[in-house]
C-alpha cells in the first residue's frame, strides 16, 4: 500500500531570513497558503506555507517574545487576512502591515485570548 | 433563444404533489440510523464516568456518590461519542429529536444499587 | 468626480447567507474600495484542542462548518493519521471519497439555490434545495445525521455502508441526474440569469495567481488549484481531471460548479463499482508523537489546509484549519473594486463565502 499523503517539507529558518525567503517566493510565483501561530509557554512559533503547482513549501520561524514581526504583506498582499488574525488572537505585533485593522479584525470579548503566559521556571 | 427555461419545471410542478410535508399534521419519518437523543439503561450502568470524559460538549455528568447520571439535553450534540465509548453498552441512541423548549431540559437518572451475586 | 459615500454592507443583509461586513466606498454607483471585516461568529474551535483529546477533537472539527462538515473531519483525521503513521484501510478511503463527493453535490446545490435567491429567482432556489434534500436523505439513512455526519474517526469510518445501500445511492443519483439537467440548464441558458452573470466580476489569471484564490473561483479563471489532484483520497485511481473554465466571470464560476456536480456523480458511480471489500477501520492505539503534520483536501469551496502539532500526550498542541473562504476574501476585495453597487451581491455570492468556517 502507498502512503496517501503529500511529502512534508518544513524548513526551520531564522527570523531574519523570513523577508528574503518571502521575496524569493513571491518572485517565483508562489501563493501564500496560510500563516499559523502556535503559542506555548509564552513562546510563539509561526508556520508560513506557500504553494505553487501543488508543491508546498513551509517555513517555521520561532518568534522571540515581545518581538515585532515584519509583515510579508509587501510581497503577498493576500496575507493581510492571516496576519491580522494572528495579531488579534495571539497578540503578535506586525510591522509594515499593508491593511492593518489594529486589533479590530475579529470582534472578541477579551484581548489576545489564545496567547499563553510564559511558564515560571522553578530554580 | 434561451428565455424562460424554467417554464417546463413550473408547468409540471403544477400537477405534481408538493415535495414538502405538512409538518405538524404529517409526522416526520425517522430513519433507523437517525441520531436523535441518548438514553440509558440504568440497570447496566456501573457509574464508571467514561461517557462524561468522552463527551465533547460536557453535557454528561456522572455522580458516583449520589448514584446519578445526568444529561443536559440542550448541550448534547448527538455525536454518539458516549455510546461508542460505554464499556457496558448501556447507552443507546434513539431516533426522536429532543423537542424544542424554552427552558433547558436536564434529565437525571438514578442508578440503582447493584445486587451483588453471592456465590 | 462624484462625492464619495461609504455604504455599510452586512453583517445583516438579505443577500448574505452569513455575517460578513463590507465597507463599500462609493463614487455615485461605482465601488472604489471595499474593506472587509469579519469576526461576528468567532467560536474558537481550534482552542478546544487543549481540552479534548485527539480522538474527540474529530467531533469538534466537523462542527467547523455545517455544509462541508464531512470534509473537515476527513482533513483533520488525515492529518492526525499522518502524524501517527496510521494506514487507513482501502475501503475506508473509498467510502471517504464517496461521502466527500456527496457533500460536494449538496454544497454546490445549496450554493446554486442561494445564487438564484440572491438574484431574486425564488422558484429556482426552491427547486435547487428540493434536489439537495435527496442527498441529505442519503446522509441520514446511511450515517444518522443530516448535516453533521459523525462518520469519520481516526483510523477509518465508524461503520461500514453495505453493498445494497451503496447501490441505492447510485440509483438515487442516476434519477437525480435527469432532474439536475433541467434545473442547471436554467442557470446556464436562461436569458435573465445570463444577463445578471455574463461579463460581471471578471478575474484574470494573473489576479488569481497573485492573490492566491482557490477552489471554483480560481478554476473559473483557468487556474488549477484543485487539491483533488494530490494523493489524499482515491481520486487518482478514478482518473480525476479538474474542471476549468477560462472566462473568469460570475457565469464561468457558476458553470464550474454546475459541471462539478455532474462530475461528482460520475466519481461516486465509478467509485461504487471499484470499492473493495474489507474492514473500514483499524484500532488506534497510543498517543500522537512529537512533531507536526499537514494535510490538504479539496472542499466544495476550495482547498482546505489542516495542520496538527503533537507533543506526545493525548492532547495536541495545535490543530489549525485554514478554510477555503479565508483565502478567497482577498480576491473578493479585488473583484469589488470598480464594480457597480447592484453587482456586489453577485460578486459576494460567486466566491461562495462561508464566514463561520473562516472564523472557526
Amino acid at each position: 500500500m502507498t502512503r496517501s499523503h503529500e511529502v512534508q517539507e518544513i524548513t526551520e529558518i531564522s527570523y531574519s531570513d523570513l523577508l528574503v525567503k518571502a521575496k524569493e517566493l513571491a518572485e517565483g510565483g508562489y501563493r501564500a497558503v496560510q500563516i499559523c501561530a502556535t503559542s506555548k509557554d509564552g513562546k510563539t512559533e509561526m508556520l508560513y506555507s506557500f504553494d505553487k503547482d501543488f508543491k508546498m513549501i513551509n517555513y517555521r520561524v520561532n518568534v522571540p517574545s515581545e518581538m515585532r514581526v515584519s509583515s510579508i504583506t509587501g510581497f503577498f498582499w493576500s496575507a493581510f487576512i492571516f496576519e491580522n488574525e494572528v495579531h488579534d488572537l495571539f497578540g503578535i505585533e506586525f510591522t509594515d502591515l499593508v491593511l492593518d485593522y489594529k486589533g479590530n479584525f475579529f470582534k472578541l470579548s477579551s484581548k489576545t485570548p489564545w496567547k499563553t503566559e510564559a511558564k515560571k521556571e522553578v530554580q | 433563444m434561451g428565455s424562460f427555461k424554467i417554464g417546463g419545471i413550473v408547468l409540471s410542478s403544477a400537477f405534481k404533489r408538493p415535495s414538502t410535508r405538512l409538518y405538524p399534521t404529517v409526522p416526520r419519518k425517522w430513519q433507523d440510523n437517525t441520531r436523535g437523543h441518548v438514553e440509558i439503561d440504568p440497570e447496566q450502568c456501573i457509574l464508571c464516568g467514561i461517557c462524561s470524559k468522552k463527551c465533547p460538549a460536557d453535557a454528561l455528568t456522572v455522580d458516583k456518590a449520589a448514584r446519578t447520571w445526568t444529561i443536559d439535553r440542550m448541550s448534547c450534540v448527538q455525536c454518539r461519542s458516549c455510546v461508542e465509548s460505554c464499556p457496558k453498552q448501556c447507552l443507546v441512541m434513539k431516533n426522536e429529536y429532543t423537542s424544542p423548549n424554552v427552558k433547558k431540559v436536564i434529565d437525571t437518572v438514578n442508578i440503582p444499587e447493584k445486587v451483588k451475586k453471592e456465590e | 468626480m462624484g462625492k464619495r459615500t461609504i455604504v455599510p454592507f452586512g453583517p445583516q443583509h438579505p443577500a448574505l447567507p452569513e455575517p460578513i461586513h463590507l465597507d463599500l466606498e462609493l463614487e455615485d454607483e461605482k465601488v472604489i474600495r471595499a474593506v472587509p471585516s469579519i469576526g461576528y461568529v468567532h467560536r474558537g474551535l481550534e482552542k478546544l484542542v487543549e481540552q479534548n483529546d485527539y480522538q474527540i477533537m474529530c467531533y469538534v472539527m466537523e462542527r467547523v462548518c455545517g455544509i462541508c462538515s464531512f470534509g473537515h473531519s476527513w482533513g483533520y483525521a488525515a492529518a492526525v493519521e499522518g502524524l501517527m503513521d496510521i494506514e487507513v484501510p482501502e475501503r475506508a478511503e473509498h467510502l471517504r471519497t464517496i461521502f466527500h463527493e456527496l457533500s460536494r453535490i449538496h454544497s454546490h446545490l445549496l450554493w446554486l439555490g442561494l445564487l438564484a435567491d440572491a438574484m431574486g429567482f425564488e422558484s429556482l432556489f426552491m427547486h435547487c434545495w428540493r434536489l439537495r434534500e435527496s442527498i441529505l436523505d442519503i446522509f441520514e439513512k446511511s450515517t444518522g445525521g443530516r448535516v453533521i455526519l459523525s462518520f469519520t474517526k481516526i483510523g477509518g469510518q465508524f461503520k461500514d455502508i453495505p453493498k445494497e445501500s451503496l447501490a441505492e445511492i447510485v440509483i438515487i443519483l442516476e434519477n437525480m441526474r435527469k432532474e439536475l439537467l433541467v434545473v442547471t440548464n436554467v442557470f446556464l441558458d436562461d436569458t435573465s440569469v445570463k444577463n445578471r452573470m455574463c461579463g460581471v466580476g471578471k478575474l484574470s489569471k494573473e489576479d488569481i495567481m497573485k492573490l492566491g484564490a482557490i477552489g471554483p473561483t480560481a478554476r473559473g479563471s483557468g487556474v488549477n488549484n484543485d487539491a483533488r489532484c494530490l494523493d489524499l483520497g482515491k481520486y487518482k485511481e478514478l482518473g480525476f481531471k479538474p474542471i476549468l473554465e477560462t472566462d473568469g466571470d460570475c457565469y464561468a464560476r457558476c458553470k464550474v460548479r454546475v459541471r462539478e456536480i455532474f462530475q461528482s456523480i460520475d466519481i461516486i458511480i465509478k467509485d461504487v463499482e471499484n470499492i473493495p471489500e474489507g474492514p473500514v477501520n483499524i484500532p488506534v492505539k497510543g498517543m500522537p508523537p512529537m512533531g507536526d503534520f499537514i494535510a490538504r483536501i479539496e472542499q466544495p469551496r476550495g482547498e482546505a489546509f489542516y495542520y496538527v502539532k503533537g507533543n506526545g500526550t493525548k492532547y495536541l498542541d495545535r490543530a489549525r484549519v485554514r478554510t477555503p473562504t479565508n483565502a478567497n476574501i482577498p480576491i473578493l476585495v479585488k473583484v469589488l473594486q470598480g464594480c457597480y453597487l447592484n453587482d456586489v451581491t453577485m460578486m459576494v455570492m460567486t466566491i461562495d463565502p462561508c464566514i463561520s468556517c473562516t472564523e472557526r
